[in-house]
């Protein structure tokens, strides 16, 4: 099914997905990978604010090549989240819903997903020139030391993306490969 | 003898380090095209689309076809004949490659401490290969090595009576492990034999060989043409959504090895494998 959503990721709008749902996402999102993600998890114990508000928000997992003269950003297409997976049920808890990226998530992410309400999109691995087209703004707010890992605030219309794992823990990895191989048997 | 400057080496490195991470081979962009054709399971194809859109767009705007504009691996076939005059052989190289990146606008993916991290700045060092090889010319060739798929690779020491068996189910659990996390279609480089170290490097070399070439022993072509079909066998799908297209394709290169010894070494590359060589 195909479905263009407006963020913020509300419960509402996040517990509607299902797995292998085709979404396009037009809003803000927030990027960030490991070290970033590392950062803000030490920032939380802390007892600090984090450099963006959580509620809601959707995190892109994604370190861009730099922008040429006259672009937004350079090609930014997503890395592998398992290795935000040590985070990403931290970010949840204080209001994360979203995460964008590609790539198998542990069952301690899934778990708070369920909990959280929470979706884990796929962009396509290696499209990081076509994916770069639908981000309209760019902007650096936090960790610049970080280089391409640093926090940046976009702007997306229309970002193509398939649900990989929905709320209730349905995984497009396990259906789709069963349902193709099913479909050869007969 | 034959004298090259330094200078050149890194003027070669720079131009090459560009190209590659802007212009998917034509003998992938075939390979990918290929696949979409025989491909009869709805996402996938959907996948492959916009997968060939991607490198159409890096191709036709100059810009790199994925953000993981890697690790630069860099081989250099040396004629034995040639005297590099004018600089430090490795500094060229890495000079080359700081420049590229920083002139080509590609990301700098390098940390200067495997353990205590921190950024380089300019994606140096190179990994840097050298061959000495009959004749006066060097043979660059360049291979930005993305760590999504590097990180799924393996190697296996594996004991002769594990047989061309062993091999064949190895090279299908590495596939199948790495499921979705590589970005496939994969391309999938075997190497077999030598030691734990060349045989990495077979693995290797194996991803820089055209995806659509063959082993020149019809053994180990066949081989090559039966894993290939066995992969895609497996359902995993580009980008792991389901489907036929798991592989674009596999190569394998072998060496001599031990009597107590057969390591396999299988490195996996993305849809986005890329080289550039050039002559100097």
């Amino acid at each position: 099914m195909e479905k263009h959503i407006q963020l913020p990721l509300t419960p509402e709008i996040a517990k509607s997905f299902h797995a292998g749902d085709s979404v396009y996402l037009t809003g803000t999102i927030y990027t960030s990978r490991d070290a970033g993600h590392k950062r803000m998890c030490e920032a939380l114990a802390r007892g600090e604010e984090l450099p963006f508000d959580p509620k809601d928000a959707t995190i892109y997992y994604v370190g861009p090549t730099p922008a040429k003269p006259g672009q937004v950003i350079g090609s930014a297409g997503p890395t592998t989240s398992g290795r935000m997976d040590a985070y990403a049920p931290t970010m949840m808890s204080v209001g994360a819903r979203g995460m964008i990226g590609k790539g198998a998530r542990l069952p301690e992410v899934v778990d708070a997903m369920k909990k959280y309400s929470g979706v884990y999109f796929g962009a396509i691995g290696g499209a990081g020139a076509l994916l770069a087209k639908c981000i309209k703004k760019a902007e650096l707010i936090a960790y610049e030391d970080l280089g391409a890992e640093a926090l940046r605030k976009l702007y997306v219309e229309d970002m193509p993306l398939v649900v990989i794992i929905d709320s209730e823990g349905n995984n497009l990895y396990e259906e789709g490969k069963a349902a193709y191989l099913s479909a050869k048997k007969q | 003898m034959r004298e090259i400057q330094a200078q050149q080496i890194t003027d070669v490195v720079e131009k090459l380090c560009i190209e590659a991470n802007q212009y998917l081979p034509a003998d992938v962009q075939g390979a990918i095209r290929k696949c979409r054709a025989c491909e009869d399971w709805e996402i996938a194809q959907g996948v492959l689309d916009k997968i060939i859109t991607n490198f159409e767009i890096a191709e036709n705007e100059s810009v790199p076809i994925c953000q993981d504009t890697g690790m630069a691996c860099v081989f250099l076939e040396i004629g034995q004949d040639v005297h590099i005059v004018g600089g430090n052989l490795a500094e060229a190289v890495d000079e080359g490659v700081r420049r590229g990146y920083a002139n080509g606008y590609l990301r700098k993916s390098v940390v200067k401490d495997p353990v205590r991290r921190g950024n380089t700045g300019d994606n140096t060092p190179a990994m840097l290969y050298t061959e000495i090889v009959p004749g006066e010319e060097i043979k660059v060739t360049v291979g930005p090595k993305g760590f999504g798929s590097e990180n799924m690779s393996m190697i296996r020491m594996f004991k002769p009576s594990a047989g061309l068996q062993g091999i064949k189910d190895f090279i299908l659990e590495v596939v199948e492990s790495a499921g979705p996390n590589p970005c496939p279609p994969m391309v999938v480089g075997v190497g077999i034999g030598g030691t734990f170290d060349k045989c990495a490097l077979l693995a290797k070399k194996a991803l820089m060989r055209p995806v659509d070439s063959s082993n020149p022993d019809p053994y180990y072509a066949d081989l090559e043409k039966e894993m290939l079909e066995k992969i895609n066998e497996l359902g995993i799908g580009p980008q792991g959504f389901g489907g036929k297209t798991t592989a674009i394709g596999l190569n394998i290169e072998t060496m001599p090895t031990h009597i107590a010894g057969m390591p396999c070494a299988v490195n996996i590359n993305c849809h986005v494998t890329r080289h550039k060589t050039e002559v100097i």
